[in-house]
């Protein structure tokens, strides 16, 4: 099924592959190889050492952080062929991309589809380019699952709005620079009193308190608003469109979760490697646990027939120009399977896989502990297993709630 | 669903429509209270559309579309139960095209590829898959073995058959008798002994010709599962939402809800893995592996669904009037076949040397 434009569509790529391969020889810093981007939003920010500042603002200049982002807003206003290319060339030397964070992950997608042109370029431009940090402001102590029932209000003062309130589980709160936030412009209605409004993170008023999480860490905030003025100019959307505009922006978010957790595993040892390390091969070449042998053996089963079912969900999204309806399975069976992975390992590592700080532990052994204790919020964050089963049953099947 | 060119979607929609009105599970039920292994004339109709050559190269009279696109007809036959020599006639021929000789393709492969000649793979000797032993010999082109289970054997005219050497075609005929075995899903299964007929050896296929053909015997036989996957999970959804009680319809009860959504979540995934296995035959690329992915998941897939669909019907589940208890007893047939989940998640670790 050659269609006849194809050698031309070939040539084209493969000059743009030459482009990104000289542009990755030049400013790729080969130390960085293979070290992956550490801006993730639940971990500590580390200092940017000068070569991985350099590698982002060569990145950021070229848009090529956003590939398919258009370019004049700052992205690499590159086809999906071109930004697969890239994806590949980049792999090919071990670079990384060093633009992340929930302004890529999730505003971004939002602003290009709600915001005002002017807004566009305000705030998607420093997203490309990794100049400001993004945090998300929607649950609030009374409004987790049922998160429309949430109570931060923002006043109409003419020329700006007056924020009062309280969120939590603010992801990266404290590391943060600006937020975008859901809040209530009018008590009238549930769903059609909410709008979606950037506020700056340093404004006077605004207070972060970080949460310290059972596994030690504190990737999440309490953020309180106190008579915080936001200018109007930061309203994204209409007044009362805040519930549309944020829930649109979570499906980014369920995306993003799954495929992130997909991503984080697949540069990982499998788990067969560790378990042949710490529980060894017997005799017969198998590994000694038996049982354990079974249930790594589906694990890695399961997890890929997971990994072919994310490739077939981003297929079908292209194919279809819009996002696909298995999507809405990805993030609550990719976080289970996560979940299911930290287990095995620490079943596999046995004590050695529960250290919590100090010697007698491998620094991988340590993180483990931390990542098993801290997966356990994937099920509960981004909208828990139970809401997305509530998405699937009402969107997908069609099944309705009590009359 | 994967993303298929027009000739694939083309092929679906006619295999969809075609099982929809001409072959629905009524067609089956017939055919079973009628205690034939199939309706002949539903094979005609088949072979006339051109199934049975799906995977055979054209040169020897097929249309050589590739295992995906005849995935996509099983899914849909598999849908309605029809019962048809379709996959074990596909795998008997898949075997002569792998590992036959220029003279046994030239001999074989067209008569197939017309529906004129049904073929079924005789491995099994247990009534437990336990991979590619044989105890089946052959001397002086004369083969002796006991095969259990063998599909679609009463009006297979051609037997592919492993041996402790290799893989031989022995055809009907004289050195064979064959026992029917009744099984749950009323299908056409029996026990053949094989007492000095003569055979000939597969001889152009490699020392791992035996894993091809079991591969695209896991892989086709999943796509099966598919197909009866999907359609208990559609009716049981359907059911829900007429069936009242409490003066609601069952499908605005939470706890149902969830399970649903769990039910599809099974389901699309193993579309997802099968849809893999079939790929990776037409690619070449890692299908042993993509193969045991494939049949184990549509093994657990098929399993909590047919057992869900018919807890979910509740008592006329229960009855032969309703369908989703054909899927159920078909399922367990089709899980036992060429590996249970236990042996494939062993036949996987040992893939990986683990």
């Amino acid at each position: 099924m050659a269609s006849t434009a194809e050698p031309e569509a070939k040539t084209d790529l493969d000059a743009f592959r030459e482009e990104a391969r000289a542009f990755l020889a030049e400013n790729f810093p080969p130390e960085l190889r293979g070290k992956g981007n550490l801006l993730s939003s639940v971990e500590e920010a580390s200092e940017e050492s000068p070569a991985e500042k350099a590698w982002r603002v060569a990145m950021g200049e070229r848009g090529w952080g956003t590939p398919t982002w258009p370019k004049e807003y700052g992205g690499g206003g590159l086809t999906r062929q071109q930004a697969r290319a890239l994806e590949q060339e980049m792999a090919k030397v071990g670079a990384w991309n060093p633009i992340g964070g929930m302004g890529v992950m999730m505003l971004g997608p939002t602003l290009l589809e709600f915001a005002s042109e002017e807004q566009k370029h305000e705030h998607i431009p420093p997203i490309c380019k990794g100049e400001i940090r993004w945090c998300q402001g929607y649950s609030e102590p009374n409004a987790g699952s049922d998160l429309a029932n949430l109570q931060t209000m923002a006043e109409d003062k003419g020329d700006h709005y007056l924020v009062n309130g309280q969120k939590t589980w603010t992801s990266g709160g404290q590391w943060a620079d600006k937020c975008f936030c859901l809040v209530r412009t009018s008590r009238a209605d549930k769903h059609k009193g909410i709008s979606f409004l950037l506020i700056d993170m340093h404004a006077p008023g605004v207070e972060v308190k970080p949460i310290k999480m059972i596994s030690g860490m504190s990737p999440f905030c309490e953020t309180f608003f106190t008579d915080v003025a936001v200018p109007k100019e930061n309203l994204v959307g209409e007044e009362g469109q805040g519930w549309t505009i944020g829930k649109r922006l979570l499906q980014h978010e369920r995306t993003n979760l799954s495929g992130g957790g997909a991503l984080a595993s697949l540069n990982a040892q499998p788990l067969h490697k560790v378990a042949e390390r710490y529980i060894g091969l017997g005799e017969d070449g198998k590994l000694a646990d038996a049982e354990l042998r079974v249930k790594i053996a589906d694990f890695e089963m399961r997890w890929s027939a997971f990994l072919l079912t994310a490739r077939r969900a981003m297929e079908e999204s292209k194919a279809q120009g819009g996002v696909s309806d298995i999507s809405s399975i990805l993030k609550k069976a990719g976080t289970r399977l996560g979940q299911e992975r930290a287990e095995l390992m620490i079943e596999i590592m046995g004590y050695r896989g529960l250290g919590w700080e100090g010697e007698g532990f491998e620094e991988k052994e340590l993180s483990g502990t931390r990542a098993w204790l801290f997966g356990k919020a994937t099920t509960i964050y981004g909208g828990s297993t139970e809401i997305q089963n509530n998405i699937i049953a009402k969107r997908i099947l069609g099944m309705l709630d009590h009359q | 669903m994967a993303v298929l060119n027009e000739e694939q979607e083309m092929l679906r929609d006619m295999a969809r429509e075609w099982t929809k009105n001409e072959h629905p599970v009524g067609a089956w039920r017939k055919v079973r209270d009628a205690g034939e292994p199939f309706d002949a004339d539903a094979w005609g109709a088949m072979a006339e559309m051109g199934w049975a050559g799906i995977i055979i190269p054209e040169a020897h009279g097929g249309s050589d579309f590739g295992w995906l696109s005849l995935g996509l007809v099983v899914e849909e036959l598999g849908k309605s139960l029809a019962a048809s020599p379709l996959i074990a006639s596909a795998l008997a021929a898949s075997a002569i095209a792998l590992g036959g000789s220029e003279d046994q393709k030239t001999e074989y492969l067209p008569r197939f590829a017309s529906g004129e000649l049904i073929g079924t793979l005789a491995f099994d000797e247990s009534p437990r898959h336990t991979g590619l032993t044989a105890s089946t010999s052959v001397h002086d082109g004369r083969l002796t073995g006991t095969k259990a289970f063998v599909h679609e054997a009463s009006r297979a005219g051609l037997f592919v058959v492993l041996a402790q050497d290799g893989v031989y075609l022995v055809e009907k005929g004289q050195g064979m008798s064959l026992s029917r075995r009744a099984m749950v899903d009323m299908r056409d299964h029996a026990e053949i002994d094989f007492n000095g007929a003569p055979a000939h050896k597969l001889a152009d296929g490699g020392s791992d010709l035996a894993q091809k053909i079991l591969d695209r015997a896991r892989v086709l036989t999943a796509a099966e599962m598919l197909g009866m996957c999907q359609a208990v999970f559609d009716t049981t959804l359907d059911y829900l939402k007429q069936r009242v009680q409490f003066n609601q319809v069952l499908s605005s009860f939470q706890a149902l809800q969830h399970r649903m959504a769990d039910l599809y979540t099974e389901l699309e995934i193993a579309r997802s893995a099968v849809e893999g296995g079939l790929q990776a035959i037409d690619s070449g690329f890692g299908v042993t592996e993509a193969a045991a992915v494939a049949k184990a998941t549509a093994n657990d897939a098929l399993h909590h669904i047919s057992r869900e669909g018919v807890q979910l019907h509740g008592g006329i589940g229960m009855t032969d009037e309703y369908d989703v208890g054909f899927f159920l007893k078909r399922a367990r047939v089709l899980e036992a076949a060429w590996g249970s989940s236990s042996h494939l998640r062993d036949a996987y670790a040992e893939m990986k040397a683990y």
